[in-house]
């Protein structure tokens, strides 16, 4: 979470400031949405940020097509939040072991942190903001709110993205042991795995 | 991260072109990605190779085949595969979480590397990583490293939990390169580190594993995955057991056994495999077979519990298997 941090714990001297600075010029350049192909084309062949060519992705974020041009080495993480500013998807570890950054591509979940923007071409992408219909919210962010199923609440986007996934993409679950087991990629530093737990159980009834 | 160019083939054959020592293939990304912003990976150009027609699960008269892209999750659920190769179904829902076995690939699975945390911290000397710095963990904390299959120069344990009932049960993978394809055994596929610990397969740099045969047997059907770790879930192996049995009445008539946690490869315990055949499948069988399934291990300050562990976990894998017959 040090945003000082982005670029990793490696020698690169690339900084997040440097990083996202290219990415901001890029933007600049480029019309995120409604562009013609043969521009967009033309800007991606030219666009460079930091001598290394920036690739143009064409994705649909909750429902929405979206065009962004970004550095290859972007996360989907960190472009759902520093170019999309779609910050309900948390980033926890930024190593795929926390499960905080967890989305749904094409349905099913995964972790955004290790997905590279640039591979999301032709694919959908929802995250938390997608979830609710208008100001009706998900049955599974409805239950977290009604059981409770959450502390400081920084793990909570991952824990509904991964559980909606869980019942919606794979099918309910059978019982408690198999919620925790099927859950178990996804970590509370706050220990609110028992409401969690019911949470979902509750939740899975009304998705049916 | 270090920069790199993306590139995007649609066939083997563009994938291939131009591919060497600096390219990596990206297909799910949960070890590529992790070790790039860790920069103990650098390369220089990443090729993603999704797009490619390197998918699809068969099973035919000389077994399962399984596309080098197909997900780890997608395979699990995968009805034939948990009839036919339920240890190999077991393995995988066993391996990670929910999240991550939907996005690795196959191929990626058996390619994934060392979860040894020298290896993965670039600021301390790790011969895998850089090759004749030393190692780090022969003295330092080596809890999860191998006994098996050691030397000087490097303990890194084989992190696949999939890759276990796979050289058990006598896997071949396919690869292509520019030049044409060859077929290799799992087995001989991974390579022990001697003094070479930076070189794990026998794969080239300009190859691309395609898919993997398993073929078929009158024992894969009759196999159970056992994994021990320090949590119940979302963790990877102390010890692991893969075993198949063949029987005839009460009797073993063939049988095929490996470990995972224990090695710095995948571990064929063909030793107890001969000990086991031919035997009624009684406790007293299985506790007698086990008894030299650790000869050789070289263990460390922190894994000496590593043997003993081995044995037991094979003894409750025999045990869970013929009392679910």
């Amino acid at each position: 979470m040090n945003p000082e941090n982005d670029a990793g714990h490696g020698r690169s001297g690339v900084s997040r400031r440097n990083f996202l600075g290219g990415g901001l010029v890029a933007a600049a350049v480029t019309p995120l949405l409604n562009a013609t192909a043969e521009a967009e084309a033309a800007e991606a062949a030219s666009a460079t940020a930091g001598g290394v060519a920036q690739v143009l992705v064409r994705a649909a974020v909750n429902g929405a097509p979206v065009t962004v041009l970004v550095d290859p080495r972007a996360t989907l993480l960190d472009t759902l939040r520093e170019r999309l500013d779609l910050k309900g998807t948390k980033k926890g570890c930024d190593r795929g072991q926390c499960g905080a950054c967890t989305v749904h591509v094409d349905g099913r979940r995964v972790l955004s942190c290790l997905t590279l923007a640039a591979s999301t071409t032709g694919h959908e992408v929802t995250t938390i903001e997608g979830l609710a219909d208008g100001d009706r919210l998900h049955p599974m962010q409805q239950a977290f709110i009604e059981h409770d199923g959450l502390q400081c609440g920084f793990c909570t986007p991952g824990q509904i993205m991964s559980a909606v996934a869980m019942v919606d993409d794979e099918g309910p679950a059978r019982s408690d042991d198999e919620i925790r087991e099927r859950m178990s990629g996804n970590i509370c530093r706050c220990s609110a795995y028992p409401r969690i737990v019911d949470a979902i159980r509750d939740a899975q009834q009304v998705m049916r | 991260m270090r920069p790199y160019t993306f590139a995007q083939p649609r066939s083997v054959r563009e994938a291939l072109r131009g591919a060497g020592p600096d390219t990596a293939f990206l297909a799910g990304g949960t070890t590529l990605v992790d070790l790039m912003k860790l920069e103990v990976v650098t390369p220089e150009r990443v090729v993603d190779i999704n797009r490619l027609p390197l998918d699809g699960i068969t099973l035919d008269h000389k077994g399962l085949h399984i596309g080098a892209l197909e997900r780890m999750s997608d395979v699990a659920a995968d009805r034939r595969v948990r009839e036919n190769y339920p240890m190999v179904a077991q393995a995988l829902e066993l391996s990670a979480s929910a999240q991550l076995r939907n996005m690795a690939s196959i191929g990626g699975n058996l390619l994934q590397r060392t979860r040894c945390g020298y290896f993965r911290d670039v600021s301390t000397p790790c011969n895998k990583r850089e090759p004749g710095s030393g190692c780090s963990a022969l003295e330092g904390i080596n809890r999860g490293h191998a006994v098996l299959g050691t030397s000087d120069d490097c303990i890194a344990s084989h992190p696949s939990d999939l890759a276990v009932p796979l050289v058990a049960l006598s896997t071949v993978v396919h690869l292509a390169s520019a030049r044409g394809t060859r077929s290799v055994p799992l087995d001989t596929f991974y390579t022990l580190p001697g003094a070479t610990p930076e070189v794990e397969n026998v794969l080239r740099p300009n190859e691309l594993i395609t898919g993997i045969t398993v073929p078929r047997s009158p024992w894969a059907a009759h196999s159970l995955y056992v994994k021990v770790r320090d949590r119940q879930s979302y963790e990877f192996a102390l010890t692991s057991a893969a075993v198949a049995l063949g029987m005839r009445g009460r009797t073993i008539t063939s049988a095929r056994v490996a470990a995972g946690g224990v090695g710095t490869r995948p571990w064929r315990l063909t030793a107890v495999e001969r000990a086991l055949t031919g035997r009624p499948a009684t406790a007293a069988t299985f506790e007698a077979a086990v008894v030299r399934a650790a000869d050789g291990a070289q263990p460390r300050e922190h894994n000496a519990f590593k043997p003993a562990l081995l044995r037991r976990t094979l003894v409750r894998a025999l045990t869970e298997l013929q009392e679910s017959r």
